[in-house]
């Protein structure tokens, strides 16, 4: 006999809701997991990458015996764990003598590994060993810019996969609108050689240029370490087809506007409730910018009060 | 520096330089590092001055931009959402043409004369707010109308529910079952594309099943490393049982009764296994013997009654008549 379970909830139901399928995605969560042994330099590793990450992940502190993301029975226990988690990302860190500070990058699709990319960590600097400003730190959640260089990206097959692996782990939430003061980070990737990439996490400092358009400075903040391919999986070709599917574009719904046939096309505005009466008056607005407050201060210094008060009050 | 042709990703704020190589390779990790973050200022310069050359809004806390889409596909997370299969109520509205009309919230109820739900709390018809229900011909005397009228309400509730359970069974085969429902024999994954639904397995079944498959081997398991903690398996089946190679004293043809028993398993689909003839025929012997037997006594009265214990017979077929 089939029973049919809903949440008691609204609660619970809007957490459910939160998971389905949908046509436009949440972002993914990170999956930080490590195996049976791990090195010092790898525990770092991992720390930071959660650091990164803050807002979108979530880290496994126990150690697991039965995951081997390469084999095929290996898998069961890391699909279980992106299903109770919903996390589609996952950085899984080994050491062993044959691969030492090994880290395997991974995707989900549907909860079923997608694809892997396998690589050592080696030169690994953590935050602390970087000595800057705090005031320009990136700030938390912020979206990252990407710098990738080197032609060895699009001839190597591996590097081809990491560069997209890499671009969709720290890529963070996808936004429509971006505050342009905002800008803080970037990840810089350079292919030194036809297996190994030196990553590196800076802030950004913006300057003032003669045009509207300001002068970039970058300030090495963040980890930084050179991964070393080892090994990659790339997607099954069925899921890979069904994976990059895109969602078939609605048209914007205009709202406000309708047609009428007499008439034409007609539109409807609403008009917030106006109080004429209790309109502000003082001058003394605290907080004006400062090209504002300084122009306020050379209008006082002219002996021309009365007129261009008069002015002002008519521009407010 | 010239200024190179990049890629440019704008909706996930990437540059690229397929164009940069590392011809003579630098010798330290310190001129290596400049280098790289003197390509990448470069390539962010580039970014955003193709940024901030877009058409800005002026907010609050500073000019906001819409991006463009990115122009790098990256696959989903999940599958997209599947059309929901139409349920039967929709299918049968199609066919006949039936649209479906918005229908108050609020009804005017004529025996009351006031505005009320249409569903819910102090609704318009309620059962329990008839008073009387006047009887017709058709009615057997002796039928309560009232709980008449609730049974028929329950029976159209277990209808309707077995309805939507069918309709969300059909929903779950098409793959696409309403994301806050879940079907259980067991829990199910709300995502993921699992077609079946497993039947819990009970305790003793896994048992069975784990014993079965520990004494599958050679030497019936025996010599099989054993986890930590793991109890020996249960044999549940039949042992098997071997006559001696030599009968003792004591006991007589079992080898002869074994066969028998088979035979007669195997003959005995026509006899009756109730009665056993040949059993009923010697008690009925011995019964006819002892009656005749005690009937010669009482015929021939016996001469030392006192020698003679009285047997109390235990037996009540001896007090039957026969």
């Amino acid at each position: 006999m089939l029973k049919i379970k809903t949440p008691k909830t609204l609660k619970a139901k809007r957490a459910l809701d939160k998971r389905a399928p949908k046509l436009v995605e949440n972002a993914k969560k990170t999956l930080i997991l490590h195996g049976t042994k791990t090195s010092c330099v790898l525990n770092a590793v991992l720390a930071q990458i959660f650091h990164l990450k803050k807002g979108l992940a979530v880290k496994f502190s126990r150690k697991n015996e039965n995951i081997r993301p390469f084999e095929s029975s290996g898998e069961t226990s890391l699909e279980f764990f992106s299903l109770k988690t919903d996390c589609s990302f996952f950085v899984f860190g080994s050491h062993s003598k044959k691969r030492p500070n090994n880290l395997i990058l991974g995707r989900m699709y549907d909860h079923h590994i997608y694809d892997l990319v396998e690589v050592g960590v080696e030169n690994f600097t953590p935050i602390e060993s970087f000595k800057y400003d705090k005031k320009i730190a990136p700030r938390q959640g912020s979206k990252p810019f990407f710098a990738f260089i080197g032609e060895n990206f699009e001839s190597v097959d591996e590097l081809k996969h990491l560069k997209e692996v890499l671009l969709d782990h720290f890529r963070g939430e996808i936004v429509e609108n971006l505050n342009l003061t905002g800008v803080d980070r970037v990840f810089v990737c350079t292919a030194i050689s036809s297996t190994t990439v030196s990553f590196k996490h800076c802030a950004i400092r913006l300057k003032k240029s003669g045009t509207s358009i300001p002068r970039i400075e970058l300030i090495e903040v963040g980890p930084s370490m050179d991964l070393v391919v080892r090994r990659h999986r790339l997607p099954n070709e069925a899921v890979k087809k069904q994976a990059m599917k895109a969602a078939p574009m609605q048209p914007r719904k205009i709202k406000n506007v309708s047609r009428d046939e007499v008439k034409g096309k007609i539109g409807k505005i609403y008009m917030p409730d106006q109080q004429v009466g209790g309109l502000a008056l003082s001058n003394n607005i605290k907080g004006l910018k400062r090209e504002r407050r300084e122009g306020k201060m050379k209008d006082k210094r002219d002996d021309h009060d009365l007129s261009k008060k008069m002015r002002t009050e008519e521009s407010l | 520096m010239e200024a190179e042709k990049y890629q440019i990703d704008l909706g996930n704020l990437m540059a690229y330089d397929p164009s940069h190589h590392f011809q003579p390779l630098p010798s330290s990790r310190e001129e290596l590092s400049r280098q790289c973050l003197e390509k990448g200022t470069e390539l962010v310069q580039g970014v955003v001055n193709a940024l901030f050359s877009l058409p800005s809004t002026e907010d609050l806390d500073g000019p906001i931009v819409r991006l463009p889409e990115p122009s790098t596909r990256l696959p989903r997370e999940k599958h997209l959402p599947r059309p929901k299969p139409p349920t039967k109520w929709e299918l049968f509205a199609k066919m006949k043409g039936i649209k479906n009309r918005k229908k108050d919230k609020r009804v005017f109820d004529e025996r009351t004369g006031t505005w009320k739900r249409r569903y819910g709390y102090d609704r318009v018809n309620d059962d329990r707010d008839v008073p009387i229900i006047e009887a017709k011909m058709t009615d057997e005397p002796g039928e309560d109308p009232f709980s008449k009228r609730m049974d028929e309400k329950k029976k159209r509730v277990d209808k309707q529910e077995k309805n939507r359970l069918q309709n969300l069974k059909q929903a779950f085969k098409a793959g696409d079952l309403p994301s806050h429902i879940q079907l259980a024999a067991t829990a199910l994954p709300i995502t993921g594309t699992q077609k079946v639904i497993p039947k819990k397995a009970s305790k003793e079944e896994l048992e069975g099943v784990a014993g079965m498959a520990a004494t599958a081997t050679a030497s019936g398991g025996k010599f099989d490393k054993k986890l930590p903690g793991e109890k020996p398996a249960k044999h549940t089946g039949k042992h098997r049982k071997f006559l001696p190679v030599v009968e003792g004293k004591g006991m007589g043809a079992q080898e002869k009764e074994q066969t028998e028993k088979i035979l007669n398993k195997l003959m005995a689909r026509s006899s009756h296994d109730i009665l056993d003839v040949d059993r009923a025929v010697t008690m009925f012997n011995v019964k006819t013997e002892k009656q005749r037997k005690r009937e010669k006594e009482v015929s021939l009265p016996s001469t030392s009654n006192k020698l003679k214990s009285k047997k109390k017979t235990f037996k009540s077929s001896s007090k039957k008549k026969q």
